[in-house]
């Protein structure tokens, strides 16, 4: 016994020694919408600046901010934005001191199926996705679906509906867009990170959304583009407010920001689904890192201000790989001054 | 007279008057207050993870009250809480578990109490305690990938084509859901009915067996007319003991219930239990109601999983005595 | 006359028997299920990347879990470190110094914390120790493993401390040893094995919990220096991996179940076999 408990002393000692510090870690978590670019930023930028480690972990944007708020993570990210409530527990959970929104991406919300024979995009109109999502449109070969896919063999079956059992601000983005153009969802379940679905099963984070569309036949969900893209499974094309039906791509979503971009608010929380715009892809959205303005070790936040000054210059020419759109120029010039806001 | 108590003098009292320091220069009494702060460690952490429970989850109880338990809405925008979806989905998973596991577990521990040798029983008891080891990420894993599919494919259009029309074998295929969760469960509580009721039934008298066998029963008559319901007690405390271990279970549910707050009378339909729905909204309740109604939740599952392993303990026990006390 | 009935009652006995074999042969298949399935997908994908590599950015194929597999190997040596002592001493107080008031007490507490659904514990440490210190830790993670540690050291130390015999006890005493020599230099040894096999079980059920660190360690894209950082684990990895929807993930899913069961199996063989030779080993 006593053998035993020198050596596990030792071993310990060993460990605190050999593993010590000699990279500043510096945690986040949030947001499973941007996850693959983030993940590939944090990756690229660790091998320039072999000294900092951002450990990013894809926990949803509700978590995202609860964690930034309770000061167990360093930054938090969301693509839904944080309400003015939710600043203010901020603010009285940390001594007077605010947070700031600084978008990354642009990303678009795409509404993804795994239907048996039907391989291509498929039209969805505003008032068919409503009507998905609140439980009334029930068959894959109802009417609403059916009147703008003509020639596509949609089957009798009954509509899986995939949504987040998690805080989401994938969830955020489509029920804001699902309020913006249905009043009756505006009133019987509202835009958030977490709603009261009318029906459908739960998947955790864009990943398990994604996991269950492409086991389940006859599912739908609603997905960040990419995760459709990587993996193969089609999406469809939503039905705009100019009346055309545009599919979520780098043009669509760069033309849905265009407005906001010229009338971006000082503290970046701007909602651009169901934008104007004849290309304008309608269920697009920036997503943003949440920084708090004060930080008390230094050396924290000089690594996420050169972070951030490297994702606003070098960082946007690797996300269209992934097929996120990059910032409008207008948003990153206003970002980089409001850098200087860190303290 | 005088000279004998002085020269007693230096002996003294051997116990009671020492001072404490005194005593402490003992080994034995220093060994004594180590494992006595070790054993009231262990009291202490107790006492405070039921306070914490108790203190964070005062919010739902005064705005709600017994309301907690009878409402089924879980509205974070709203900020409404109610129990009821995930106690149902709790209660219904274990019950589907429950009806798979207690015939084979009991059949199986009849066998391996009164047929199989004792070198089978004792290899075969091996390998079921290895399954009870088997970690509950490892059932998720594999109820995500096989149990899914399998039901989607094969159980789903067994029962839903003839049965249909029986609400509970009503609607589409998920392939997660209610009765997903409970095959899961099925599989990880086996082995606790299993190994309890194999005990409890080893401890009947073996008079038992044999009086019934001299008055002309055959070898499952006696089992099941005479070992059984005496051992009765003690396999209903094994039922407690694995309804306790599935009531608890997070991980491998999550994976395959489906993460609905809602109440259902399929059981092919999605729904929660009251661990998965921590597990899954904890970390991001924001909001303190939102935060201590999942506490309360966690409370409510304690207590549940408290009385159970209580009862089954009471039972098990109830009958290993009865077998030794009536003589064997 | 009677015969007919004699006939069917035999038939049904014999055939109800041959279930209840079928039933136990069925259950230990299942195992057998578990472990094959697991080395099937599993085993092919566990090489020496999966070992030494970390994880690669999402929708990237390869990398490995080599931060979880230690993460999961720190934080179960500090959990030991933590719970075992306590459930020792505990025990040896419980065994051979307390009265009959006390040790109820103690033994309830014991059992109480037994029954706690992982979950709870997992909230229970996330309020103790990540919210006062402010960041997830592997030390977070250790407390609540190392908690339900306690319950089943705290027993076996005392059954197996009472059972052993009267007369090692009364013989070391008639040398002249003092209660506590006693314990250590004769007690403790003598019920070494019992006590190790108990520990040895706790660790391999605590080894694949995955619940309570979920809200403790949460998890890290890489090595985690020192103790109080947030910490990748094996099981964490396993759950993450399995609900995603990438074929590389899955794969890696499946070898990191493989090498987690294959752990926890090999621990639960040990003891048990160093535990075969007499004494039964009592179930939590």
């Amino acid at each position: 016994m006593k053998r035993f408990a020198g050596l596990a002393i030792g071993v310990l000692v060993l460990c605190a020694i050999v593993l010590a510090d000699n990279a500043l870690l510096i945690n986040g978590a949030g947001a499973t919408f941007p996850y693959p670019i983030y993940s590939k930023w944090f990756d690229v930028y660790h091998t320039k600046n072999p000294n900092f480690q951002f450990n990013y972990q894809s926990v949803g944007s509700g978590a995202g901010i609860k964690q930034v708020t309770e000061g167990t993570v360093d930054f938090g990210a969301t693509d839904g934005p944080m309400n003015d409530e939710q600043l203010k527990a901020f603010q009285d959970k940390h001594s007077g001191v605010g947070i700031l929104h600084f978008p990354t991406v642009l990303g678009a919300d795409v509404p993804t199926y795994n239907i048996p024979g039907v391989s291509g995009a498929l039209n969805f109109t505003p008032e068919a996705l409503a009507g998905i999502f609140l439980g009334k449109v029930t068959m894959w070969n109802d009417p609403a679906i059916a009147g703008p896919n003509k020639g596509v063999n949609l089957p009798a079956a009954e509509i899986i509906v995939v949504h987040r059992s998690d805080g989401s601000g994938t969830t955020y983005i489509w029920t804001d867009y699902l309020s913006k153009i249905s009043d009756e969802w505006k009133t019987k379940v509202g835009k958030g990170t977490s709603v009261n679905w009318p029906k459908g099963i739960g998947g955790k984070g864009n990943e398990g959304v994604m996991g269950s569309v492409k086991t389940t036949p006859n599912a739908i969900g609603y997905v960040e583009l990419i995760y459709a893209v990587q993996n193969n499974i089609p999406y469809g094309s939503v039905k705009n407010s100019s009346g055309n039906f545009v599919k979520a791509d780098l043009a669509s979503v760069t033309a849905a920001a265009a407005g906001a971009a010229k009338a971006m608010p000082d503290d970046f929380r701007v909602s651009i689904t169901d934008a104007p715009g004849k290309t304008a892809y309608p269920i697009s959205s920036f997503t943003w890192l949440l920084i708090p303005q004060k930080f008390q070790d230094g050396g924290k936040r000089d690594a996420i201000k050169g972070f951030l000054n490297w994702m606003l210059s070098e960082g946007q020419n690797s996300v269209e790989a992934l097929s996120y759109a990059k910032l409008p120029k207008e948003v990153v010039e206003k970002e980089k001054k409001a850098i200087n806001n860190i303290q | 007279m005088a000279t004998t108590t002085t020269a007693l003098k230096g002996a003294g009292p051997v116990t009671g008057s020492r001072s404490f320091f005194a005593k402490l220069r003992d080994g034995d009494e220093i060994a004594r207050l180590i494992t006595l702060i070790f054993a009231t460690t262990v009291v202490l952490i107790t006492a405070a993870l039921v306070w914490e429970l108790w203190a964070n989850s005062a919010l739902p109880r005064e705005k709600f009250g017994f309301h907690f338990f009878v409402t089924s809405v879980w509205d974070p925008i709203m900020d409404q809480y109610g129990a009821l979806p995930f106690i149902y989905g709790t209660m219904v998973t274990s019950a589907v578990a429950l009806f798979i596991a207690v015939p084979l577990g009991i059949g199986a521990a009849i066998f391996l109490a009164e047929l199989a040798p004792p070198r089978v029983s004792d290899t075969l008891q091996f390998f079921i305690d290895l399954l009870a080891a088997v970690p509950s990420v490892i059932y998720g894993l594999l109820g995500v990938f096989i149990v899914v599919p399998v039901m989607r494919t094969v159980i789903y259009p067994a029962l839903n084509k003839p049965f249909g029309y029986l609400p509970i074998f009503k609607g589409p295929s998920y392939g997660v859901g209610f009765m997903t969760a409970g095959i899961v469960l099925a599989i990880m509580v086996i082995p606790y009915i299993i190994s309890v009721s194999r005990e409890v039934l080893l401890s009947v008298p073996r008079d038992q067996r044999e009086a019934a066998l001299a008055l002309g029963s055959t070898r499952w008559e006696s089992t099941w007319k005479v070992v059984v319901p005496f051992a009765k007690t003690g396999i209903m405390g094994s039922i407690f003991l694995a309804l306790a271990r599935a009531l608890g279970e997070t991980m491998a549910v999550t994976m395959v219930i489906g993460n609905t707050p809602k109440i259902a009378a399929s059981l092919f339909a999605p729904g929660y239990s009251i661990a998965a729905v921590i597990a899954n909204e904890f970390t991001e309740a924001t909001g303190d109601l939102y935060l201590q109604s999942l506490i309360e939740l966690g409370l409510v599952l304690f207590l549940l999983t408290f009385i159970l392993n209580g009862l089954a303990r009471i039972l098990i026990v109830l009958t290993t005595q009865k077998g030794s006390e009536v003589g064997g | 006359m009677n015969s007919g009935r004699l006939r069917w009652r035999k038939f049904v006995s014999n055939f109800m028997l041959a279930m209840t074999g079928v039933c136990a042969f069925v259950s230990v298949l299942v195992l057998f299920f578990i472990l094959g399935y697991l080395v099937f997908n599993g085993g092919t994908s566990i090489n020496w990347d999966f070992f030494t590599k970390l994880p690669k950015p999402v929708g990237e194929a390869g990398g490995g879990m080599a931060n979880a597999i230690v993460g999961s190997g720190k934080i179960l040596l500090l959990a030991s470190l933590m719970g075992v002592p306590i459930g020792f001493l505990g025990g040896i107080y419980l065994a051979e110094f307390s009265g009959k008031g006390m040790a109820s007490v103690v033994r309830y507490a014991a059992d109480l914390l037994n029954g706690v659904p992982s979950i709870v514990i997992g909230i229970f440490a996330y309020s103790l120790v990540v919210l006062p210190f402010k960041h997830f830790s592997a030390y977070a993670g250790a407390f609540a493993l190392g908690m339900m540690m306690i319950p089943i050291t705290l027993r076996s130390t005392e059954e197996f401390l009472k059972s052993v015999p009267r007369m090692l006890r009364e013989g070391a005493m008639a040398l002249g040893a003092s209660k506590w020599k006693t314990i250590a230099s004769v007690i403790v040894p003598a019920a070494y094995r019992g006590i190790m096999t108990a520990i040895l079980l706790a660790l391999a059920r605590v080894a694949g919990e995955t619940a309570p660190l979920l809200f403790t360690a949460f998890g890290n894209r890489f090595e985690s220096h020192g103790w109080s950082q947030p910490t990748a684990t094996l099981p964490v990895m396993i759950y993450t991996y399995a609900v995603s929807p990438y074929d590389d993930w899955h794969r890696q899913a499946w070898a990191a179940g493989l090498v987690l069961l294959g752990l926890v199996l090999i621990i639960n063989i040990l003891a048990r076999t160093i535990l075969s030779r007499g004494i039964a080993v009592p179930r939590s």
